[in-house]
């Protein structure tokens, strides 16, 4: 039996001004449109430019047309890439947001965790605040007491239930949000990326929840750019791309077809396409004709196997594959790994060692990076890769591609629980002096 | 709901675009009660939580306000009172408004101060006002009972007041003011998503109702020519009918209470159905 059907569903988003958003604006735009003058703010935009001005008012579809049938006690996983619309989806379904056309028809109760301990207020205690939450994603005040016991010892906090949840840890924090959320019993659950918090253990821990939940009949959708997780808990999948489902069918499939394609590829009239791609391209470049044309970039593990998931023991290989349209005086590959505010916090050079400076005849090239073991800590790490002829062009690809890592030290039994962007192998000594 | 359930089979529930003018589901608000009273004991809680000056500051607040009427409207202006005691004259307008214009303010933000929650989580919006009005009946209770044990004093010494049998309909007058404070805030929330700076003129246009209202001068000194447009106003009723049950002198009648009742109901009306279109797809310009 199906528990969720959509049909034809669109979302727009418009870009840009639509109403002036200031009552001042709205008035002036018309007081002039009384008068028969020219609108002061209309005027403000036309002379931008006017290809700038189409392009803001502009409308955008989120999600184009999708049509989805999910089947009672279902575990789907919904991939894709930033800007797929895979959030749109998640705020429709969680009727945060409404669709623009189409509908979603739903059988039974439908709870969605776009994050955990919504509306949770530091001031109260461990035991209101499960009151609160419980009654915010929809629980009544009968069913929150029920499972009370049981969400305070799966949290682990029963010591300080009474406490203002101000005093907890923050990983207390996020447990007693989490075990709340598990602890809902809706027929049909929709969950964003919140397993991306908490530990090892934690992580595991809902994620046995979540695979339980499932087998009880109830149906969950999953959203997630953690391919294993997603391998490991769903049975299907769909993956989602510019707004439209680009493929469905086996979670692994599903897995095998998203982590092919978000490598870049090229099409035949020789725009790169796919991939979390935004052609950044900064300099004189003459778009018509290129210095170069990336083929592909892919990360890959030792075995050469494409890969996006690494052990920090492991090393990283960032292959490139491009095509050198005309000969160049000095070319450059650079890797930077990003910050979360978008800068880069370490930069690597084809150049660094020396070897490959000179100029740089035309045709194809593959090229690789090793980012050598034992260098990262646990977390998602984002690439700029850019292609430079010096003074000339540089093709820069913000967040093209980006890879995993999971800390894994075997003289450390608990899992790093620092947000540090790297953890390498420091020689250290401690000696006693008296 | 019912027509939905009848046209879709036996789904439960169907995510739609913007239906039709009038789309709340006063069904789904009540299975939701036990949020309600979840926000209002957190605001309640939270309150007390805070510094000894919070509850105090109910009550420094509205009686310097009428120390300073007193002076300024009573002994300088010279303002009539309808030969009530000025001080509990001013001070009834100021815990009547006081209520009003709480309820306003903070009715008129829900959008905006919950953005971060309504924009992960779907309950009925409109638990989240609704709470609001009820949780200043804190406020009002301090402010009344300070008013009361003037009240008393002043009754005490023999001043002339007459409190009447209508004193009984306070919670129904009480029950007025929660709905237009609510009706407007929530107008105005609605709106706020949109011209972003009517969140700046807020406590102007407060402000200058204050003045529109009869807090700082009788109903009685409103001249004919005007009154009929003054009681438009829905606060004149509700003010003039406090003075009127505990003090017993004012220039109110029933049909001004009737437009009143008519004003309130409209404004809420309207607050409602503006609120439910935009509730919809506010995130979506935030």
């Amino acid at each position: 039996m199906n528990v969720i059907s959509i049909e034809n569903l669109w979302k727009e988003y418009r870009l840009g001004v639509i109403g002036h958003g200031t009552l001042t604006h709205d008035l002036q735009s018309w007081w002039s449109r009384v008068r028969g003058t020219e609108d002061p703010n209309s005027k403000l935009f036309s002379a931008v430019d006017t290809r700038k001005l189409k392009e803001t008012n502009s409308q955008f579809w989120a999600l184009k047309d999708i049509n989805i049938e999910v089947e009672q006690g279902d575990l789907l996983g919904i991939i894709g890439r930033n800007g797929a619309g895979k959030s749109t989806l998640l705020k429709i379904l969680s009727r945060v947001t409404a669709p623009s056309k189409g509908l979603i028809k739903v059988r039974g109760r439908i709870a969605s965790l776009l994050e955990v301990g919504t509306g949770f207020h530091p001031e109260l205690t461990g035991r209101e605040n499960i009151f609160l939450n419980g009654s915010i994603l929809g629980m009544s005040r009968d069913e929150i007491k029920k499972k009370f016991d049981e969400i305070v010892d799966f949290a682990g906090v029963t010591e300080f239930v009474d406490t203002p949840v101000k005093r907890y840890s923050s990983g207390m924090h996020v447990r007693l949000a989490f075990a709340v959320a598990a602890h809902l019993e809706p027929e049909i659950l929709v969950v964003d990326e919140v397993l991306a918090v908490g530990d090892m253990e934690f992580q595991n821990k809902c994620l046995g929840k979540m695979s339980e939940v499932s087998r009880e009949g109830r149906t969950i959708l999953f959203v997630s750019h953690d391919m294993s997780a997603v391998k490991r808990l769903c049975r299907t999948g769909i993956v989602l791309n510019d707004g439209e489902v680009e493929y469905s069918g086996k979670a692994n499939d599903v897995v095998d077809h998203y982590i092919e394609s978000s490598t870049v590829s090229c099409d035949s009239s020789g725009n790169v396409k796919g991939g979390e791609i935004w052609q950044n391209v900064r300099g004189r470049v003459n778009k018509d004709d290129p210095f170069i044309t990336v083929n592909s970039i892919f990360i890959t593990d030792n075995d050469r196997k494409i890969c996006t998931v690494f052990n920090s023991n492991d090393p990283i290989f960032i292959n490139f594959d491009f095509k050198i349209n005309k000969k160049i005086g000095e070319f450059r590959i650079i890797i930077s790994i990003l910050g979360d505010n978008g800068e880069p916090i370490l930069t690597s050079q084809l150049t660094d060692t020396g070897e490959y400076l000179g100029s740089l005849e035309a045709g194809r090239y593959q090229s690789c990076c090793c980012l050598p073991d034992k260098l990262f800590s646990s977390r998602q790490y984002k690439l700029r890769i850019s292609f430079l002829a010096r003074r000339l062009e540089h093709h820069i690809y913000d967040e093209v591609i980006s890879f995993k890592v999971m800390y894994d030290n075997a003289s450390l039994n608990k899992m790093l629980m620092d947000n540090v962007f790297f953890r390498p192998y420091f020689k250290w000594n401690l000696n006693k002096m008296s | 709901m019912h027509s939905e359930k009848r046209s879709y089979g036996d789904w439960d529930m169907v995510i739609r675009s913007k239906t039709g003018w009038f789309d709340i589901n006063f069904k789904e608000l009540w299975q939701y009660r036990d949020l309600i009273a979840l926000f209002v004991r957190r605001d309640f809680v939270t309150f007390y939580k805070q510094t000894i000056l919070g509850p105090l500051w109910y009550i420094i607040q509205p009686l310097f306000t009428t120390i300073v009427f007193t002076i300024i409207f009573g002994r300088v202006a010279k303002i009539s009172t309808d030969e009530l005691p000025p001080f509990l004259f001013y001070m009834s307008g100021n815990v009547m408004w006081g209520y009003f214009s709480a309820s306003l303010q903070a009715t008129s933000n829900t959008f905006t101060t919950n953005a971060s929650i309504f924009g992960k989580v779907y309950f009925p919006r409109l638990t989240v006002p609704l709470a609001t009005i009820i949780v200043n009946f804190l406020q009002f209770f301090i402010q009344f009972g300070l008013f009361l044990g003037f009240y008393f004093y002043f009754m005490s010494k023999g001043v002339p007041i007459r409190p009447t049998i209508w004193i009984v309909g306070l919670p129904i007058l009480l029950l007025q003011m929660a709905m237009l404070g609510m009706g407007i805030g929530i107008l105005i929330s609605s709106m706020t998503t949109k011209y972003k700076d009517l969140r700046f003129a807020m406590g102007f246009l407060v402000q200058l109702w204050m003045y529109a209202s009869p807090i700082v001068y009788p109903l009685s000194q409103i001249p004919d020519w005007l009154l009929p447009y003054y009681v438009l106003n829905p606060m004149v009723s509700i003010v003039e009918s406090f003075r009127y049950a505990f003090l017993g002198t004012s220039a109110i009648q029933w049909h001004h209470i009737a437009i009143s009742w008519a004003m309130t109901l409209f404004l809420l009306f309207a607050g409602i159905v503006l609120f439910s279109r935009i509730e919809k797809t506010f995130m979506d310009t935030v």
